[in-house]
C-alpha cells in the first residue's frame, strides 16, 4: 500500500567516521551548474512559444503606427476582420477596464485611443488561427493619421520645458565657489547613445481564459505582480482572478520590467473575449520597434579642479531621452545624477536631472538604469583634467578616490569601502601590469603613425537598492513534501542570471541538504504575492534573504520538535549532509532528513513555511537631494587595451583584465558570468551597437542586420576575469555577498576610455578628444581626423544627437 | 512530399513551398528545442545541422539557419536538431556537455544553436580528426553566427576546447548513410500542383525559368527568404537552384578572352567556393568570413549574390576587381559578358527574363597581380558592408598598371571608380598620385547615408582606403618599412 508518507528505499545511516560523500560542494558559496543547464543544452528548457497550446488556440499580431507624432483620422479594419483566419479585432474602445497602463506613472495608453505618440504605437490587435495569418491580417488595415510635427530633439524639449517628469537636483556645499578657486576647469558635452535589450527571446506570453471571469497567463516577465495588477485593471477585475507565472525568460536585462505587460493585456483580453487560449510573441522587428530602449543621454559637464587634478566641484547636467512617456525614467534619471560622481568625490557640486520627451517608444530599464550613462559624465571628466595636466589619466583618477575625509557623495550618502576601493584598483593595476604596459604602448605609438594603442583603466561604484524605498522587499514560500523533497518559491524571476540557483543553494544550505533536493518552482503571483520585479541587481540580495528566512523559520520548528520528541540537547541540534546532528562523540544522533520528515508529518507539524525581508536603513529625501538610497556599494575595475587603425576608425579590442567585488560569492561560476557577460554588454553599448531613426522618427535599425551586438569574435583574444577576494559585504546582506547583475556592465567603458586614450596619443597626448557613443569606426575615425588636425580648447561638442 | 531523415528517423512530410525548416520543426512536427530569435538568419537561434553526402559519397554535416531554409530543401538530407543530440535521451553528445561543463548557458535561449554549431564544429573535427587544430580563427569561423546576449561568449570558447576531451556519447547514427536516391525523388511529377520546382538539370532549370516568369529562383535563400519571414510574401511559384548539377561545378577552364581560370556554378556555395580562393585569391577568401556566418556561407552562393545585384553585395566589387566574366543561360544557349556589365541599376541587372545565371567565371592569379579587399563595417563579423573596397593592380617598372578599383556602398550599384583608376594609371604610387585619385574619387561617387554610415563617412572612408592602399604598396616596395598599416584581424 502506497500512502502519502511512503519514502525511497532507506539510506544506511554513515558512521561518523566516514563523511558523507557530498561534502558541501554545492552548498552556496560554490560554482553549481544553472539549474536548467541541461534543460538549456538539450532544448528542453521551455520558453514562452515552446508551449503547448489547446488546438484552438489563437495567435495574436499588433498593428503599429508607421508615424510619430499625429491623429488617427482614419483606423478602416474590415478587410483585417475578414481576412483569413482571423477570429477577433480589437482597438482602444474595446478595453472593458482601464485603458492606460502606465506602470507608475500614467500616460501609457494600451493602444493608441486618437493620438499618436511614437512610430510604433500598437493600434489595433488581430487574433487569428496562426501566427503568420495574424500578421498577413494585419498588413490589410486602412489607416490614416494627420502627421503633426514630431519632437526627436531631447535637448530641444529641455529647452521647452516639454518633460515626462519634473527635473530634479542634487546640490552639496557651494558648487559655484569651487570655480573660483580652480586652478582650472574642464568643461565638456556628451552624446551617449541608447541600447537595445536584444533579448534573444522577444516579448512573448500566453493567456488561457480561466474559471470565473479570470485568467492564468505565463509571460517572459521581469514583474509578474505588476502584470497581474494591470490586467486586473484591464479588465476591470480583482486581482486575485489573474494568476500570472513566469518560469524563465531568454533574457530580461530590464526591457521585460515594465514591457512585457501591455502584451499580457491584450492577450488576456482577447483570451476572455473569445473563450480561448491566446498567445502573443512579438516578430524581432516589431519587438525593436515597439519597445522602449536604454535611455539615450546628452551631458554636460563644467568642473573646477585644482593644481593636483583633485575635483573641487562644479556642475552636472544630464538629459535623458525618455520617449513619449514616463515609464520609469524618473528613477532611470535619478540613478544616472546618483553616478555621476562614479568612484570619485566631486566636492562641492551641483546635479540636475531633467527628463526630456520625445515622439519615440517610452525607454525604460536596461541593466544599469541610467546609472552607466552619469558615470559617462565623470569618466569623460577625468581623461579631460588628466590630458590638461599631462597626467596618466589612471593617476588623476586615483586621485580623485573616495578617500577619507573625502568619503561623503553629493546626495550625502557616507561611502564605507574606500580601502576595498582602493585594494582592487592596486591589485589590478598589478595584475595587468598597467605601468610596463603604458610605457610599451607609448614606445609603440610614437613609431606607429596609423596604428595607435591606446590603454585605460577604470573603476566601478554601483548603489544596491531600488531606489524607490517600497521595492526592497521580497517574499518566498517553502514546501517540504513527505518525501523529504524541499520545493522553495520566491519572487523573484530567472532570466539568465543564475538566481534560482542562488536561491537554491540558500535553501540548502539552511537546511544542511544536498542542492539536488530542493527544487525550484515558477515564479507565480498565487504562491508568493506582490512582489517586486526582479530588477536593480537585487533578485539575489532580497529574494536570498526571505528563502532563508522562510528556511530558518522551518528549521527552528523542525529542531524544537527533535529536541523534544527524540529528547535531543536542543542546543548542539545541527543540520549537515542531509541529516539533523545532536550531541557530541559517542553521545552523537543523527537522524536522516527523510526520517525526520516522516517523523514530523506524522507528529502534525506543519512543513511549510513563508519568509519576508524587507531591506534596512535605506531612505532618500527627495526634496532635499539627500540621504542614504543604497544599502551598499559594489565595486570593480577593469583595464583594456585597444588597437586602434586611425585611417579607417577600425578597432580591436586586445586584452581586457577584470577585477570584480561580490562581497563572498554565492556562486562564483555564476558571478563570473555575470562579470563577463555585464561588461561585453557594456562594450557593445559603447560601440557597435548603434540607433538609428530617419528624420520621421522610425527607427530604422531595427533587425540583427542593421543593430550590431557583440559577436564572438568580439571577444578579446586575453580576457583575464578574477572576483575580489577577503572583502565581505559590510552590511548584512545574504550571506555578506553583493548583487553582481548591473556593476560590471559598467566595466564596459575601459573600452571607450581605451579608445579615447589611443586617440589622444595623435596629439601626443596634450588634448582629450571628444568621442560621443556608440564609437562606431565612423565616430572613431571622425575622431582622429579631429585629433590630427584640431588643436586647442577641451570643450566637446556632441557631433551627433542619434536621430 | 518531402523526404529526409530527422534525427535518425525517415521522415515524409508535406509542406507549402514557402514553409520554413523553423516553421517545420515548431508548427508542425512540434519539436521546439530549436529557437527562432530574429527569423532573418542573423542570430543563429534556429541553427541546425544538415547532413548530406560530399563528392565521395560521404555524409557530411553543415550548420544551417532553419529560419530562412524553405523546408522543401530538405529533400533526401539528414536533418539533426538539437533534440537529436542526447543520445537516448539519455547520455549528453560532448558539444551539450561542455557547455554544461564550462557553464556555457545563461538563459538558454541562444544555446540550442549554439550547441548545433558547437555539433557540426565536432563533427568536422571527427570527420578529420588530424586537420588543423582548433585556431582561434577556426572557432570564429565557427561561432560567429550565433549571438548570445548573457555570457559574453568567454564560456562558449572555452566549451569549444574543451569538447572534444570531454567523455560523451555521440549517436551512432549520424553514420547512417542516406539513400542516394532519395535525392531525385522530389522531382517534377506533378508539376502542375507543386509550387516548390527542384529540377536536376539546367536544361529543366532553364525551362522552368520560361515557363514560370512568376517564379521566384532559389539557391541558399539567405536573401530571398526575408521576403517570406520578415515581408510576409506567399512566394507564388519557387524554383530551386541548388540541385542542378551544373551549377554545382567548378570547373578548370577559359573565359572568352582566353584567360585560365574557373568557372564556378551558381549555386556552388561559399564554403565549397573557399578552398579554391583560399588557394587564388587569400584576400578573397578572407572577405567571406566577413560577409557572413557559417550557417549564411554554408547556404549562400556566389551566384545569388552576384543575380541578387544589392549595391552592398561584397561579392561583387571583387568580382569587378578581378574582371570576371558571368555564363548567362536562356532557350537559346549561353552568352558570357563581363561583371562590369551586368549592374545596369539599382537592382537591375543584364539577365533576361527567361535567362538564368549558370556560373561565373573568376581568373586564375598571376604573379605580380595584386588584389586587396577591404570591408568598413560596425562589427567586423556578419555585418554588411557601409563601404567595401575591392582593388587589383599591378607594378611593371615601378609604374601601377590595369589598376581596378572597385567599391560597394558608395552607389545604386556595385562599381568601378573610373576617375580614380584613371589617376593612378600608368602612374608611380607617389603620395601626389594618389593625391589626385582621392580627389577624382569625389566626383566617381555621390554615396547616400542609411544606418550603416552617413554619406560622409562613406566618402571619407572610401578615400581612406585609397590612403591604405597607397601605404601598403609602399610598404611592399620598401622593404625596410616595419609600420603597420593595417590591424592584424583586417590585414589580408
Amino acid at each position: 500500500m502506497r500512502t502519502l508518507t511512503d519514502l525511497p528505499a532507506p539510506q544506511p545511516e554513515q558512521k561518523a567516521s566516514q563523511p558523507a560523500q557530498n561534502t558541501g560542494r554545492f552548498f552556496s558559496g560554490a560554482s553549481a551548474n544553472h539549474e536548467s543547464a541541461i534543460k538549456h543544452v538539450t532544448g528542453r528548457a521551455a520558453y514562452i512559444d515552446d508551449l503547448a497550446l489547446p488546438a484552438n488556440a489563437l495567435h495574436l499580431a499588433v498593428g503599429l503606427s508607421s508615424v510619430a507624432h499625429g491623429r488617427i483620422t482614419r483606423m478602416d479594419l474590415d478587410a483585417v476582420r475578414s481576412a483569413p483566419g482571423v477570429v477577433d479585432v480589437i482597438s482602444v474602445s474595446d478595453v472593458p477596464g482601464h485603458t492606460d497602463i502606465g506602470p507608475v506613472f500614467p500616460g501609457d495608453p494600451i493602444m493608441a485611443d486618437g493620438e499618436v505618440l511614437y512610430a510604433g504605437q500598437v493600434l489595433f490587435a488581430v487574433a487569428a488561427e496562426s501566427h503568420r495569418a495574424a500578421r498577413q491580417a494585419v498588413e490589410k488595415a486602412i489607416i490614416e493619421i494627420e502627421a503633426r510635427p514630431a519632437s526627436l530633439d531631447p535637448v530641444a524639449s529641455v529647452t521647452a520645458g516639454d518633460l515626462v517628469r519634473p527635473t530634479h537636483q542634487q546640490i552639496s556645499g557651494d558648487w559655484e565657489k569651487a570655480f573660483a578657486d580652480a586652478a582650472i576647469v574642464v568643461a565638456g558635452k556628451q552624446f551617449v547613445g541608447g541600447q537595445e535589450h536584444f533579448y534573444l527571446e522577444g516579448q512573448a506570453c500566453v493567456a488561457h481564459p480561466s474559471e470565473d471571469e479570470g485568467v492564468m497567463i505565463h509571460t517572459s516577465n521581469q514583474h509578474p505582480s505588476e502584470t497581474q495588477k494591470l490586467v486586473a485593471e484591464v479588465l476591470g477585475i480583482p486581482l486575485h482572478a489573474v494568476t500570472v507565472e513566469t518560469r524563465r525568460m531568454g533574457g530580461g536585462f530590464g526591457g521585460k520590467e515594465t514591457q512585457a505587460s501591455p502584451w499580457a493585456c491584450l492577450t488576456a483580453l482577447i483570451a476572455r473575449r473569445t473563450g480561448r487560449s491566446c498567445r502573443l510573441r512579438l516578430p524581432r522587428v516589431d519587438d525593436m520597434r515597439v519597445t522602449g530602449k536604454r535611455h539615450p543621454f546628452h551631458n554636460d559637464y563644467r568642473l573646477g579642479v585644482d593644481a593636483h587634478g583633485v575635483i573641487l566641484g562644479g556642475d552636472i547636467n544630464v538629459i535623458g531621452d525618455c520617449g513619449y512617456s514616463p515609464d520609469l525614467s524618473d528613477a532611470i534619471v535619478d540613478r544616472a545624477m546618483f553616478h555621476s560622481d562614479n568612484a570619485y568625490s566631486l566636492g562641492d557640486v551641483r546635479v540636475t536631472g531633467h527628463r526630456a520627451r520625445t515622439h519615440t517608444a517610452s525607454n525604460t530599464a536596461f541593466r544599469g538604469f541610467g546609472g552607466p550613462q552619469g558615470m559617462m559624465v565623470i569618466e569623460a571628466a577625468m581623461e579631460d583634467i588628466a590630458r590638461s595636466l599631462g597626467e596618466d589619466p589612471l593617476t588623476i583618477r586615483k586621485r580623485n578616490f573616495y578617500r577619507d575625509g573625502r568619503n561623503t557623495t553629493h546626495y550625502g550618502q557616507t561611502v564605507d569601502q574606500t580601502v576595498l576601493l582602493h585594494e582592487l584598483v592596486e591589485q589590478l593595476e598589478t595584475s595587468s601590469d598597467y605601468w610596463q604596459r603604458r610605457q610599451a604602448i607609448q614606445e609603440f605609438n610614437a613609431k606607429s603613425p596609423v596604428i595607435r594603442k591606446g590603454l585605460a583603466l577604470t573603476p566601478v561604484k554601483f548603489g544596491i537598492s531600488f531606489t524607490a524605498q517600497h521595492l526592497n522587499q521580497a517574499g518566498a514560500l517553502l514546501h517540504v513534501y513527505t518525501d523529504g523533497s524541499v520545493m522553495i518559491n520566491h519572487g523573484g524571476t530567472e532570466m539568465g542570471q543564475g538566481l534560482h540557483t542562488k536561491i537554491c543553494q540558500v535553501v540548502a544550505r539552511e537546511l544542511g541538504l544536498d542542492l539536488d533536493s530542493v527544487r525550484i518552482t515558477a515564479t507565480r503571483t498565487d504562491k508568493v504575492p506582490n512582489t517586486s520585479p526582479t530588477a536593480a541587481s537585487s533578485g539575489a540580495d532580497l529574494n536570498g534573504q526571505a528563502a532563508r528566512d522562510a528556511a530558518l523559520k522551518l528549521k527552528t520548528r523542525l529542531f524544537d520538535f527533535a529536541a523534544e520528541h527524540y529528547h535531543l540537547d536542543r542546543e548542539t541540534i545541527h543540520m549537515k549532509d542531509g541529516y539533523l546532528i545532536a550531541g557530541f562523540g559517542e553521545s552523537e544522533r543523527r537522524i536522516a532528513w527523510g526520517e525526520l520528515i516522516q517523523t514530523a508529518y506524522l507528529s502534525r507539524i506543519s512543513l511549510s513555511e513563508k519568509g519576508f525581508y524587507a531591506t534596512p536603513l535605506i531612505h532618500y529625501d527627495r526634496a532635499r537631494g539627500s540621504g542614504r538610497p543604497f544599502y551598499y556599494f559594489a565595486f570593480g575595475a577593469a583595464v583594456a587595451e585597444v588597437s586602434i587603425d586611425t585611417l579607417s576608425g577600425e578597432y580591436l579590442v586586445e586584452r581586457v583584465d577584470i577585477l570584480h567585488d561580490v562581497g563572498d560569492s554565492l556562486n562564483p561560476a555564476i558571478d563570473i558570468g555575470q562579470v563577463e557577460g555585464g561588461f561585453i554588454q557594456g562594450m557593445g553599448w559603447l560601440t557597435s551597437e548603434e540607433l538609428k531613426w530617419n528624420d520621421r522618427g522610425q527607427l530604422i535599425s531595427n533587425g540583427p542586420a542593421t543593430y550590431k551586438i557583440p559577436t564572438y569574435g568580439d571577444l578579446p583574444a586575453t580576457f583575464n576575469t578574477r572576483l575580489m577576494e577577503g572583502h565581505p559585504n559590510s552590511m548584512a546582506s545574504i550571506y555578506r555577498s553583493k548583487a553582481v547583475g548591473e556593476p560590471p556592465f559598467m566595466l564596459g567603458i575601459s573600452v571607450w576610455a581605451a579608445l579615447r586614450d589611443g586617440l589622444a596619443s595623435l596629439n601626443g597626448y596634450t588634448q582629450a578628444i571628444p568621442l560621443d557613443t556608440p564609437a562606431t569606426p565612423e565616430r572613431v575615425m571622425a575622431a582622429a581626423e579631429a585629433a590630427r588636425t584640431k588643436l586647442g580648447h577641451t570643450t566637446n561638442e556632441g557631433h551627433s544627437n542619434g536621430h | 512530399m518531402i523526404t529526409f531523415h530527422l534525427n535518425g528517423q525517415p521522415h515524409r512530410v508535406a509542406a507549402d513551398a514557402h514553409l520554413s525548416v523553423l516553421e517545420l520543426l515548431r508548427e508542425q512536427l512540434h519539436l521546439t528545442g530549436t529557437k527562432e530569435g530574429c527569423a532573418s538568419g542573423d542570430c543563429g537561434a534556429c541553427t541546425v545541422a544538415i547532413g548530406a553526402l560530399d563528392a565521395n559519397g560521404e555524409l557530411r554535416y553543415h550548420s544551417a539557419n532553419a529560419c530562412i531554409m524553405p523546408a522543401h530543401q530538405l529533400q533526401g538530407r539528414h536533418l539533426v536538431t538539437v533534440e537529436g543530440l542526447a543520445d537516448n535521451q539519455q547520455y549528453l553528445h560532448p558539444a551539450q556537455a561542455a557547455m554544461v561543463e564550462c557553464h556555457g548557458s545563461q538563459c538558454g535561449f541562444c544555446t540550442p544553436g549554439i550547441v548545433m554549431s558547437l555539433f557540426t564544429l565536432h563533427e568536422e573535427q571527427h570527420a578529420a580528426p588530424l586537420a588543423a587544430p582548433l585556431s582561434p580563427e577556426r572557432l570564429e569561423a565557427a561561432l560567429g553566427g550565433n549571438l548570445c546576449r548573457c555570457t559574453g561568449y568567454r564560456p562558449i570558447r572555452d566549451a569549444a576546447l574543451a569538447m572534444n576531451s570531454i567523455d560523451g556519447h555521440r549517436p551512432l547514427w549520424l553514420d547512417a548513410t542516406l539513400d542516394d536516391a532519395q535525392d531525385n525523388q522530389h522531382t517534377d511529377l506533378d508539376e502542375a500542383s507543386s509550387r516548390f520546382h527542384q529540377p536536376h538539370q539546367l536544361n529543366d532549370l532553364v525551362r522552368l525559368r520560361a515557363a514560370h516568369p512568376e517564379a521566384r529562383l532559389v539557391a541558399g535563400a539567405t536573401d530571398l527568404w526575408l521576403e517570406v519571414t520578415q515581408q510576409l510574401k506567399d512566394l507564388p511559384r519557387v524554383i530551386d537552384t541548388t540541385r542542378v548539377s551544373e551549377l554545382q561545378q567548378i570547373e578548370q577552364g577559359r573565359d572568352v578572352n582566353g584567360r585560365p581560370g574557373w568557372w564556378i556554378g551558381a549555386a556552388v556555395t561559399y564554403a565549397r567556393l573557399e578552398p579554391l580562393l583560399n588557394k587564388e585569391y587569400p584576400t578573397f577568401a578572407h572577405l567571406l568570413h566577413r560577409l557572413g556566418s557559417a550557417q549564411v556561407r554554408n547556404r549562400g552562393t556566389l551566384g545569388g549574390n552576384v543575380a541578387n545585384a544589392s549595391p552592398i553585395g561584397d561579392t561583387p566589387p571583387v568580382l569587378l576587381a578581378l574582371d570576371a566574366q558571368l555564363r548567362l543561360t536562356g532557350p537559346k544557349g549561353s552568352r558570357e559578358i563581363a561583371a562590369s556589365n551586368f549592374f545596369i541599376d539599382y537592382k537591375k541587372t543584364d539577365l533576361a527574363e527567361n535567362e538564368v545565371l549558370s556560373a561565373i567565371f573568376i581568373p586564375a592569379s598571376q604573379t605580380g597581380r595584386q588584389l586587396k579587399v577591404w570591408k568598413l563595417s560596425k562589427r567586423r563579423e556578419d555585418d554588411i558592408s557601409a563601404v567595401l573596397g575591392a582593388f587589383a593592380w599591378h607594378l611593371e617598372d615601378g609604374y601601377l598598371r590595369d589598376v581596378r578599383l572597385a567599391f560597394g556602398g558608395m552607389a545604386g550599384i556595385p562599381a568601378r571608380a573610373r576617375g580614380a583608376e584613371a589617376a593612378l594609371e600608368g602612374h608611380s604610387p607617389s603620395p601626389t598620385v594618389f593625391e589626385a585619385a582621392r580627389k577624382a574619387l569625389t566626383s566617381d561617387f555621390s554615396p547616400m547615408s542609411d544606418v550603416r554610415g552617413s554619406a560622409d563617412y562613406r566618402q571619407r572612408s572610401a578615400s581612406a582606403l585609397l590612403e591604405r592602399l597607397r601605404l601598403v604598396i609602399e610598404s611592399s616596395t620598401h622593404a625596410q618599412t616595419t609600420q603597420e598599416v593595417m590591424l592584424h584581424a583586417y590585414a589580408h
